[in-house]
């Protein structure tokens, strides 16, 4: 017989049970308002009363109702069939529960274990296993889905029999194993797994070193992310966070992606809602539904769950992983998951941290970011996530808390500028702010040298040299005047223009201009650098202006071009029609 | 107040404060609404047989053996197709003279939209004002407030939009408005011949500040029944939602609750956005707009206030005095609607994205100017002409007093570019230009449209 409670008290969606048994932190309870299921997570436990946090509106609970415990932390439940899906924070498929409208209490099976599956064995009786190894595997529309000794299993074990290939529903036997006690496990398709312990069933982390395509020039050229690493993207409302991580969700390149929206607007999922399914993925000539998985909590959400949902989405991540996949793990955005965090530590009325966060705020961070990462799994092959989350700084200032934790927890910036946005420079990543630390690896050098050119990371260092100087001629011409400075600050400033206008700014919204892939970014970026090394004739500064911006008005429309077309070819042969007009000759 | 037969009734106050007071009670459900002497009041807290009840008017005189009833139930709105043209309180009472509403008690504040149940918002919403349409479209089933400080004319430019915006229904949701203002929409409703399509939930000045915080949800609760049940186009007007989060923050304080950012409460994110989150385009053809106003303290948008509500809108508009040609104009700097993308060049003529972003660029090249000028520093020969630039496009398409369609403005802004650029400096793709440059006997067409607004 499981715990059971009685409720004493209730305040917003903090309620307080006293218990007839042991229960355990973050331990799952369902508490009974005249029916209708409410779930909650224990956050507090103060001799036989257990303090909950429910995933629901409270309205109308009463003193007296009952609870009762399950045993178990949050899980959620994994296995093949949730490509595709759209979840909510806990794991509902959001498609299943019916009716326009989410009524407190409905849930829905996060797999369909009817389903049927082609399952291909790859392990052999006798062979030695443990948690996260390959027992086999089924086709999930392209990926190989493997079916893997649950996260679970105690130790190692042996394997006594295993299904034969053929057609299986996702709770049948497919492998039986014996652990080193002489307990017998029958193994299905299906594990479960707490989402906020970690599941660490590979041999290693080395430090990632491959870099990773986004599509976005002025993260692969600039500030590059890589296979497992992670970043984060602050920014002031409406300069971009969300556009930039749709860019990412359809261009990057991943075998999977996982987007969670946590605490944003509904309509915004609503647009991958009804894109998706129609865009094609030019990987997999498939559409990119196909190889993604939404979790969804919107802000009108219950606040508790949108605490969970990202951990839901972690923990979905690191189970394709295991299987050797290489998965983007998004999140819009982190700061509401903070904000929920700090709403039920109000509520609690713990000790209040900077601007009323949780005082172990930086850990809880630091602690999630950590389990991104690129690994090598027992067998030898390799899996990755790459994480990248939005943060939502309180009035824009980036010295706020989950800011300032996050920037030590994520060793990408991508740092919105609201100049940049209010002037439509879009992406409005600040060039000058934000910082790969990755560029700093040389096991990421090395691969670029290799992957791109030997010798990239000259050039990426000389284009940013370039913006820099820019930045200072600008704050010079700005005090100055511009006929207080000589002509050839003029002629800096433009080339930095020239790189903000060719490189840094990208049309999400044109069909072309939307994604580059890194051999055309390579292309342009030599092509801009050639110019900035350039040395030009100009009489006066007016001459400058009117030279550049033309210059640069016929290099935006090779942007708009299909690379290597012939209109693309046309403006090519105007621009260096231009270039001879007044490059001087070296 | 007539009490019935389940209505539980005490009448021992064990504790008061200058918002709740406190009794012993069971079998009382969390957010159920009492009266207390009767004052409306609603649970907010309980703890074992003590039950905390924050009292809507405040707790003036109430004594310790004033009668609490129980009315086991949340707060609810009577709805049905006799609310249209009728006017009420925070509560739903009746404040027009008219017969009482008959129909179907609904709790306000139901449950949250299944988001896979949404549709995409598609449909363009007209207004006339180019500040909105040609740089802000706005869509159906969005949600977007007026950034604006107390003296601009956002009422006035709110009523505009509401009239002109072909909506089957308009709910207005007045927080905290002045009773002039309350009157100024009455009379402009009413000489629109539009009183039958307004709904209207007032809390004025003269009530209670903490009962506007049953405002949203009463809106949002009788828009959900016409645009769920008879698919209509619903557009709610919420004003001002300052003064919403202001009777917020004064409820957790007087809970002792820890605030935080501005004295807010924490969660003030997550009250706001579950107002907002109600607008949405539905499946069957109906839907929900919001269009509300945040007053700004001296235009601070980094105020808690501001700050959440620009994350949780899509997008927000600005007014702003241009004084160089002395009127308003919505700001196009700031000003930005999020959902423009999925109308514009769309159900708007394909040239209308790459108009909007170059008019905007060149306009900010007339503010740089703008600075370099009071910085005392000589102006080039295309500063001069992005000032001249920027004066007309102000003049004819930001100012709030332009009413005309978006083909016409989009005219209107290529007459300006040809006017004042070459082609290289407009920045616009190439077969775009080629196709829309003004030809000559455009151009005076044009110039004749012009002329015609001017006069
Ligand atoms: N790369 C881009 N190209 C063109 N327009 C863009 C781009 N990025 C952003 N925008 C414009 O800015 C608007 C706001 O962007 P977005 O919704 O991504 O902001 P956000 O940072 O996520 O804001 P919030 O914090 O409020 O969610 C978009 O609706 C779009 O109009
Ligand atoms: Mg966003």
């Amino acid at each position: 017989m499981s715990t059971q409670g009685i409720i004493t008290g209730i305040v917003a969606n903090l309620v307080l049970i006293q218990v007839d048994g042991p229960v355990a932190q973050n331990e799952i309870c369902n508490i009974d308002l005249e029916g209708t299921k409410l779930k909650a997570e224990i956050i507090k436990i103060n001799g036989d009363i257990a303090y909950v946090q429910v995933f629901e509106n409270t309205a109308g609970l009463k003193v007296g109702h009952t609870a009762s415990f399950t045993g178990h932390m949050l899980e959620v439940t994994l296995g093949p069939g949730m490509l595709s899906k759209r979840y909510d924070g806990l794991q509902n498929d959001l498609e299943l529960i019916e009716g326009l409208f989410l009524e407190r209490g409905s849930s829905s099976p996060a797999l369909d274990e009817n389903a049927v599956w082609h399952f291909h064995p790859l392990a052999k009786i006798g062979d030695t296993v443990g948690a996260a190894d390959w027992l086999g595997e089924v086709k999930e529309g392209w990926i190989n889905h493997k079916i893997m000794v649950p996260f679970k299993f105690p130790g190692q074990g042996t394997i006594v029999s295993t299904a034969a290939e053929g057609e299986y529903k996702a709770r049948d036997t497919m492998a039986v194993i014996k652990d080193s006690k002489g307990v017998t496990h029958n193994v299905s398709m299906i594990m479960t797994w707490p989402v906020k312990i970690t599941p660490k069933f590979y041999a290693d982390k080395p430090r990632p070193s491959k870099i990773f395509e986004t599509g976005v020039r002025v993260i692969d050229t600039l500030n590059p992310m890589v296979e497992g690493g992670t970043g984060f993207i602050p920014g002031p409302f409406g300069c971009g966070k969300t556009v930039l991580q749709h860019a990412l969700s359809k261009y990057a390149d991943a075998d999977l992606i996982i987007i969670v929206a946590c605490g944003e607007r509904a309509n915004e999922v609503v647009e991958i809602f009804t894109e998706f399914p129609e865009l094609d993925d030019p990987r997999t000539g498939r559409k990119l539904m196909e190889r993604t998985i939404i979790i969804c909590n919107t802000s009108n959400m219950p606040v508790a769950s949108r605490e969970a949902s990202v951990y839901t989405g972690m923990t979905i991540a690191e189970y394709y992983r295991s299987m050797g996949l290489k998965v983007l793990l998004l999140a819009d955005s982190t700061s509401r998951w903070a904000q929920a965090l700090r709403e039920m530590s109000n509520r609690m009325e713990e000790l209040p941290g900077p601007d009323a966060f949780p005082m172990d705020l930086p850990a809880i961070i630091a602690n999630f970011y950590s389990r991104a990462g690129y690994v090598h799994l027992n067998n030898g092959q390799s899996g990755s996530i790459t994480f990248i989350g939005t943060v939502s700084p309180a009035g824009g200032n980036l010295k706020e808390p989950v800011t300032e934790s996050t920037k030590k927890a994520a060793r990408a910036f991508y740092a919105l500028s609201q100049a940049r946005a209010d002037s439509k420079r879009y992406p409005a990543i600040d060039p000058i702010e934000s910082y790969s630390k990755y560029l700093e690896y040389s096991e990421v050098i090395e691969n670029m040298n290799t992957t791109i050119e030997a010798g990239w990371i000259d050039k990426v260092t000389a284009l940013k040299d370039m913006l820099l100087r820019g930045k200072e001629v600008k704050d010079q011409i700005n005090i100055l005047g511009d006929d207080g400075v000589p002509v050839h600050y003029h002629d800096i400033f433009w080339k930095s223009e020239l790189i903000d206008a060719i490189i840094l700014q990208q049309d999400a919204f044109d069909k072309v201009d939307c994604s580059t892939p890194l051999s055309r970014q390579k292309y342009m970026a030599k092509l801009v650098l050639d110019i900035c090394q350039a040395k030009f004739t100009f009489e006066n500064f007016e001459e400058v202006t009117h030279y550049f911006k033309k210059m640069i008005n016929n290099l935006k429309q090779m942007n708009y071009q299909e690379f290597d077309s012939s209109s693309f070819k046309k403006f090519r042969q105007k621009h260096d029609d231009v270039l001879s007009e007044r490059k001087s000759a070296s | 107040m007539k009490t019935q037969a389940f209505q539980k009734i005490y009448t021992k106050i064990d504790n008061i404060t200058k918002a709740t007071c406190t009794i012993t009670a069971e079998g009382i459900g969390n957010l159920e609404m009492a009266f207390v002497d009767n004052r409306p009041a609603q649970v907010v807290k309980i703890f074992g047989n003590k039950v905390t009840l924050q009292v809507f008017p405040g707790t003036e005189n109430i004594a310790t053996n004033s009668e609490v009833v129980f009315l086991g139930r949340g707060p609810t709105l009577k709805v049905g197709d006799e609310l249209r043209g009728r006017f009420f309180d925070a509560y739903g009472n009746v404040i027009d003279g008219g017969p009482d509403i008959e129909g179907e008690e609904v709790e306000i504040n139901g449950p949250t939209i299944n988001p896979v149940r949404r549709k995409q918002p598609s449909e363009l919403i007209a207004t006339g004002i180019a500040g909105i349409d040609l740089n802000n479209t706005l869509v159906t089933g969005q949600k977007i407030p007026f950034f604006a400080d107390p003296d601009q004319p956002f009422n006035q430019v709110m009523a505009d939009v509401a009239l002109r915006a072909k909506a089957d229904l308009i709910v207005l949701g007045g927080m905290g408005m002045s009773n002039d203002d309350y009157l100024y929409y009455k009379a402009i409703f009413d000489n629109a011949g539009a009183l039958d399509r307004i709904i209207c939930f007032m809390n004025t000045t003269e009530n209670p500040p903490v009962e506007r915080l049953l405002i949203p949800d009463m809106s949002l609760t009788a828009a959900e029944h016409f645009a769920i049940k008879h698919n209509m186009k619903v557009l709610v007007l919420l004003t001002d939602m300052t003064l919403y989060a202001d009777a917020l923050s004064i409820v957790s304080n007087r809970m002792d609750q820890i605030p935080s950012k501005d004295s807010m409460p924490g969660s003030l994110y997550s009250d706001l956005a579950k107002i907002y989150e109600k607008a949405a385009q539905f499946p069957d053809g109906g839907s929900i707009t919001i269009i509300a106003v945040t007053t700004l303290s001296g235009g601070d948008i980094t105020h808690a206030i501001p700050d959440n509500t620009g994350y949780i809108t899509e997008g927000q508009l600005y007014l702003r005095r241009d004084t160089d040609i002395g009127k308003v104009i919505i700001d196009p700097f700031r000003s930005l609607s999020r959902l423009k993308q999925l109308v514009i060049g769309k159900k708007t003529r394909a040239d209308h994205p790459q108009v909007m972003n170059a008019a905007v660029r060149l306009y900010s090249d007339a503010a740089n100017a703008k600075t370099k000028q009071e910085n005392g520093f000589d102006l080039t020969e295309y500063d001069k002409r992005s000032l001249n630039f920027a004066k007309e496009y102000s003049e004819h398409l930001l100012a709030i007093d332009v009413n005309i369609d978006i083909d016409t403005m989009l005219q209107i802004a290529w007459q300006l570019f040809a006017k004042y650029f070459s082609k290289d400096e407009v920045g616009i793709k190439q077969e775009i230009v080629d196709q829309f440059w003004p030809q000559d006997e455009q151009w005076l067409d044009g110039q004749a449209e012009l002329t015609k607004q001017n006069s």
